[in-house]
């Protein structure tokens, strides 16, 4: 085998990728409705959110930190956005909605970024503090009630589809236009990442910080954007949740971060930093959300959901982990 | 003056202007009366310096003499306390590396500081596109610089290539074509040559002299020049935040660059060859590892002070890590005491009584944030555990027994280690060794950073382990060193023990010529 | 050292420690003051005893893995896990109307199997830290999940409930007049503090955190370290579980969730770097309490358990801010630690 493509087979999405196909091959076996129209759609329905969030927790690890904040980020802002659309513009249209949402994100995403990249502080300390000062703000001082009773125009949006129908063989699917906010993150965040020169400081950053320092990369600055950043996803993540679940739940979401850390680190960005794809990403949240909604489906009870997500981060990690320390040893 | 100055403001046109007929005023960079204080230290002293386009200079000196701070202030990472510095016949103040960057002067810090999960290309563009003030990063932009640079030392790496694959000898090339791509009119490599084998370090000479022909200035900083000298126009020599000495490059040669740097004049004696004990203590047979050394077989007695040598790249590190079980051979044998010893296990090593001062101090060797007491105590927590309580009277009079026995001077043992002066620390860190009563040691680069008085005195304290029926191994690019203190000395290439020469029998110079040759 | 030498030649007031003590004291005296009848109560003292062992022994198995520059993030998975076999094991086996030494040699064999689990998991860590690698932070988020996975799974994420009487006395009995869960906090934190300062392995695990370079380098045996390390720490959140579950009086997967945080926040209180390398159980002792005195004191105040999360993320921040930041040098680059050396490529 060459090194090129012993190089691809062990690269952590083409395992995620075998783990999907084998997941699929079983599921289909086991259950001949699994791979239909429906259960397409509804798992990409289910990958909205999780990806957004995902995304942004990637350009984290890619950083070199770790955020495991940004669920709260999302629900206060879902929240707060609602709360205010309510007591002051009922009739808010949603592209002001989302606008809102999402800054009230990036502004809670720069509360993590003074921490982080003004103070210099641990990041997994720090957002561990984070997520507790914003429910505890948000279920104190915001409100702790679930709200049914959305703005007229976040239900609305939730109900605007890209396409729905019935197949021939009665198979009934809706792709809603939250895909399309997916796949907008998705572009924006290939083009910062890979064409503008931020992006490149990002991995320039986790590659080597001290390095990034010396050749005269503004290292706050670059730290504070990607909080920001994350906290303006996860925002917008908040704000879909809330409007495709037709409801304003603050107690959602939270608990949620372990996923899609999970999802991450299966598709192969590092804690040390540098290394993450967005294919990758996309292939750990598609599996992570197969395992949330179609684990029993192979045979295994939907109790185990948490076994299965921990055995998978222990996994993702575990496999490159080992192979560097072993390669470490092989060089002396 | 001024006027000069000005003249040197004018664009230069580098190329058509030979390094050796520049005139004093056409200077890229002049330094004058430049003095830096940290917190009551005089780092520097009044120190004049000049750098003509297309001029290779050696700025020579041990840790600790000032060459370090002039560099960083010459980068814009300091700022002097007094003095001028002109560049490119422009006075900066407040320089800061921005500015020294976009001035064309360029720091390949001996680390390079890449960024190991970008592409070749990226790390060479990346400075380029950040000055340049780009938003937008292109892929192709960034590959055309650097294929321009490589192509203008005339050297071919992959592009593509994660920058993580590739060897040492071309990080250290990338790390110039970054500085290049920048427009850099003057590089300062620092230690430039502590990575690299004989060959790749002719490899890298001929690139220095085609930049010099191209007008690029190059400084080398470095305590060990031997290597460079041929290259250099000139030499200038601190020691002690003062310039001790100027002039061609001819005029220098090792033991005359060892004496400025030094301040002393005689060399150490040679211990001589070792008049045997009789009583074998190592055996290394056909030791080998792939990629780092090969067929290493040697022995040697109690009481005898044993010195391998070889550049880096040599394998000498490889197998000074080898012995006490850090690097994992994949056969042969080690044989202590007639008893053979694991390979690959550190704490089997330490149980067979083998001892290992790293190199790296900061890094490997010490605790730096814990106290002295401590990093010599931790030495000896087996010895002094009762049901895995530590005794602990019996643990702090031992400690303070050797770093009395060693010399080390603190005022408060329990102060953390980082307090103290490098050989000071080297002292702590031999000291947790000898506690354990080893029957050999190995010492990797025993007084690397360590200043000139305490150097005499490390070398004392390695013969004294001789005299006392220790193994001593002492593996060190520092031939003066070896000379003074070993009975014997090896010296290896390629991985290989390809000479043995017995103490006194060989001149530093001779030395010099097999480890280059 | 600093057992014998160096505290006699530190200046006593220089000691994070000694700051600790101030603020333990002047929080006390504030909501001594600003209540003096209810916060003084003898009833309020001992409600205070029975409430904080819970969480500070937690605290205690973080501080034991933060020394070594690691952290564990399963330690409420460990310590839910172990309470639901135990819990098992009472009520399957036993049942509610079991009484004298039957249920007492019951509860017996209930504790030893929730410990034989912490253990069990602690090693799971180990291995995944030192044999395999992997990141701290990671290992125990992944291995966390899984333990609090194992747990739904037995139990169908429902409560256990159903004990013989015995097993209240863990967490709600007091012998002396002292709560059974201090005197169990107090064990173990004495036991932590001698294993930290007078035994080699102490001495070893705090110079690992140091520098585990240098501690390989030194021949220490760090991948045996690391295994005690998270054994321990899964053992005293065993312990944590089991007053968890006496308190409760039932198991359940998700109690406590709120107590990781609480964990690290202690630990960082008490002065422990997260970094390793230091980290004293007189500091943590001290956050404790001063954490306990607040949270009484918020109690008394009504304040709710979001607006105490709401608090305690903060202090978290606030503590970590004044711990780390060179206030004299704020523009000075920040102080995030130096990466494992990046030219480990020399040969």
């Amino acid at each position: 085998m060459t090194g090129r493509w012993k190089e691809v087979l062990t690269r952590n999405e083409t395992l995620v990728a075998l783990v999907i196909l084998l997941f699929c091959i079983v599921a289909s076996i086991s259950d001949p409705n699994f791979f239909t129209v429906t259960t397409l759609s509804d798992l990409l329905r289910a990958s909205i959110v999780l990806g957004i969030l995902a995304i942004g927790c990637m350009l984290v690890l890619i950083s070199g930190g770790i955020d495991v904040s940004f669920t709260a980020v999302a629900v206060s802002a879902m929240y707060m956005t609602t709360k205010l659309s309510l007591a002051v513009w009922p009739e808010m249209p949603w592209p002001l909605i989302f606008t809102l949402s999402i800054g009230f994100g990036a502004l809670l995403g720069a509360i993590n970024g003074v921490f982080i990249a003004i103070f210099g502080l641990p990041t997994l300390i720090v957002t561990l503090g984070t997520l507790s000062v914003f429910r505890g703000f948000l279920l104190t001082f915001v409100g702790s009630d679930r709200i049914s009773a959305l703005p007229p125009d976040m239900r609305e949006f939730s109900r605007m589809m890209i396409a729905r129908g019935t197949t021939e063989g009665g198979d009934f699917y809706a792709l809603p236009w939250s895909l399309a906010a997916l796949a907008i993150v998705i572009l924006l965040t290939a083009f910062i990442l890979h064409k503008t020169m931020l992006g490149r400081s990002i991995f320039a950053l986790g590659g080597s910080l001290e390095s990034a320092r010396r050749l005269g990369i503004d290292v706050r600055r670059t730290q504070f954007f990607v909080y920001v950043y994350v906290g303006a996803l996860a925002g917008l993540a908040g704000i879909l949740h809330g409007s495709m679940g037709r409801m304003a739940d603050p107690f959602s979401l939270v608990g949620l971060e372990l996923s899609v850390i999970a999802a991450v680190v299966l598709g192969g960005a590092r804690l040390i930093g540098g290394y993450g794809t967005i294919t990758g990403t996309l292939l750990g949240v598609a599996l992570i959300v197969l395992v949330q909604n179609s684990l029993i489906v192979i045979g295994i009870p939907s109790t185990w959901q948490s076994v299965t997500i921990g055995a998978l981060i222990l996994l993702g990690t575990g496999l490159p982990a080992y192979q560097a320390k072993r390669a470490a040893a092989r060089a002396g | 003056m001024s006027a000069a100055v000005h003249a040197a403001a004018l664009p230069l046109s580098p190329r058509t202007r030979p390094a050796m007929q520049v005139s004093e005023s056409s200077a890229f960079v002049e330094m004058t009366g430049v003095t830096k204080h940290y917190a009551g230290v005089t780092a520097l002293d009044g120190v004049d310096f000049t750098v003509h386009p297309g001029e290779a200079i050696c700025l020579a000196g041990e840790n600790g003499s000032g060459k370090s701070t002039l560099i960083k202030i010459l980068s814009g990472v300091e700022q002097a306390s007094e003095g001028e510095i002109r560049i490119g016949g422009e006075v900066m103040t407040g320089l800061s590396p921005r500015d020294a960057t976009a001035a064309g002067v360029l720091v390949i810090f001996q680390d390079f500081s890449l960024f190991p999960n970008l592409s070749v290309a990226e790390n060479i563009a990346f400075a380029n596109e950040l000055t340049e003030g780009r938003m937008i990063f292109s892929r192709r932009h960034a590959r055309a610089v650097a294929r321009r640079v490589l192509d203008r030392i005339g050297v071919d790496i992959p592009l593509n290539a994660r920058l993580e694959a590739l060897p040492v000898a071309h990080k250290q090339l990338v790390a110039i074509c970054r500085a290049l791509a920048c427009e850099a009119r003057l590089i300062i490599m620092d230690e430039p040559t502590t990575a690299l084998t004989g060959k790749e370090v002719a490899a890298l000479l001929d690139i220095i002299r085609l930049l010099k022909e191209q007008g690029v200035a190059v400084i080398f900083v470095s305590h060990k020049l031997a290597e460079v000298l041929a290259v250099s126009e000139r030499v200038v020599v601190l020691r002690n935040g003062k310039k001790v000495a100027e002039g061609d490059a001819t005029e220098f040669d090792a033991a005359s660059l060892t004496r400025h740097m030094t301040g002393r004049d005689v060399a150490e004696a040679s211990p001589g060859a070792f008049a045997g004990s009789g009583e074998t203590l190592l055996a290394v047979e056909n030791l080998q590892k792939d990629g780092s050394f090969r067929d290493i077989s040697f022995s040697m007695q109690t009481g005898e002070v044993l010195g391998i040598t070889g550049l880096l790249g040599s394998g000498r590190t490889s197998l000074a890590k080898a012995l006490f079980g850090l690097v994992t051979p994949e056969s042969g044998r080690i044989v202590v005491d007639g008893a053979e010893v694991p390979l690959g296990d550190p704490i089997a090593s330490a149980e067979a009584r083998i001892g290992y001062v790293p190199e790296d101090r900061l890094t490997e060797g010490l605790f730096l944030t814990q106290s002295i007491l401590r990093n010599v105590a931790v030495g000896r927590l087996a010895e002094h555990e009762r049901n895995g309580f530590l005794h602990m009277r019996g643990l702090v009079d031992e400690a303070s027994d050797w770093l009395k026995r060693l010399n080390v001077k603190t005022p408060a043992i329990t102060a953390p280690v980082q307090s103290l002066s490098g050989g000071n620390q080297q002292r702590v860190a031999l000291a947790r060794w000898m506690s354990r009563a080893p029957r050999l040691l190995i010492l990797n680069g025993p007084s690397v950073g360590v200043d000139v008085g305490s150097k005499a005195d490390i070398h004392d304290i390695i013969r004294d382990l001789g005299h006392q029926g220790l193994g001593v191994i002492v593996i060190s690019d520092d031939l003066p060193e070896l000379l003074a203190t070993c009975h014997r000395i090896l010296v290896m290439k390629g991985g290989a023990i390809t000479d043995e020469f017995a103490g006194g029998t060989i001149t530093e110079d001779a030395l010099s010529q097999k480890l280059a040759s | 050292m600093s057992g014998s030498g160096s505290r006699t030649e530190q200046s006593l007031t220089q000691a994070p420690e000694f700051r600790l003590a101030i603020i333990a004291v002047l929080v006390f005296a504030l909501m001594a003051v600003m209540s003096p009848d209810r916060f003084l109560s003898g009833q309020n003292l001992t409600s205070m005893a029975f409430q904080f062992p819970e969480f500070a022994i937690l605290a205690l198995a973080m501080t034991i893995t933060m020394t070594t520059g690691g952290i564990d993030l399963s330690v409420v998975g460990v310590a839910n896990l172990s309470a639901v076999i135990a819990a098992t094991i009472l009520t399957s086996l036993v049942g509610p109307e079991a009484a004298g030494a039957a249920a007492f040699m019951w509860l017996a064999v209930a504790l030893v199997a929730s410990l034989a689990v912490g253990a069990a998991a602690g090693f799971f860590n180990g291995i995944l830290v030192s044999r395999l690698g992997l990141p701290p932070i990671l290992a125990t988020l992944g291995s966390g999940l899984v333990f609090t996975g194992f747990a739904v799974a037995m139990t169908g994420g429902s409560a256990v409930m159903g004990f013989p009487d015995i097993v209240a006395v863990i967490g709600n009995a007091t012998i002396w007049e002292i709560p059974v869960p201090l005197i169990l906090f107090a064990i173990l934190a004495i036991a932590l503090h001698i294993l930290l300062t007078r035994t080699g392995f102490g001495l070893r695990v705090t110079m690992y955190g140091a520098n585990p370079l240098a501690a390989l380098y030194a021949g220490i045996d760090i991948d045996r370290i690391l295994l005690r390390v998270y054994v321990i720490a899964g053992m005293f959140s065993s312990v944590a579980g089991m007053v968890i579950m006496s308190r409760a009086n039932s198991a359940k997967a998700d109690y406590g969730s709120s107590y990781l945080l609480l964990a690290v926040l202690i630990a960082v209180l008490g002065g422990v770097n997260p970094y390793g390398g230091y980290g004293r159980v007189v500091g943590v002792v001290l956050a404790v309490l001063s954490m306990q005195f607040l949270s009484s004191g918020l109690n008394m105040l009504q304040v709710s358990n979001f607006a105490r999360e709401l608090i305690w993320g903060a202090l978290l921040l606030l503590v970590m801010v004044i711990n780390t930041t060179n206030w004299a040098g704020l523009s000075a680059r920040p102080t995030s630690r130096p990466r494992p050396a990046e030219r480990e490529d020399t040969t």
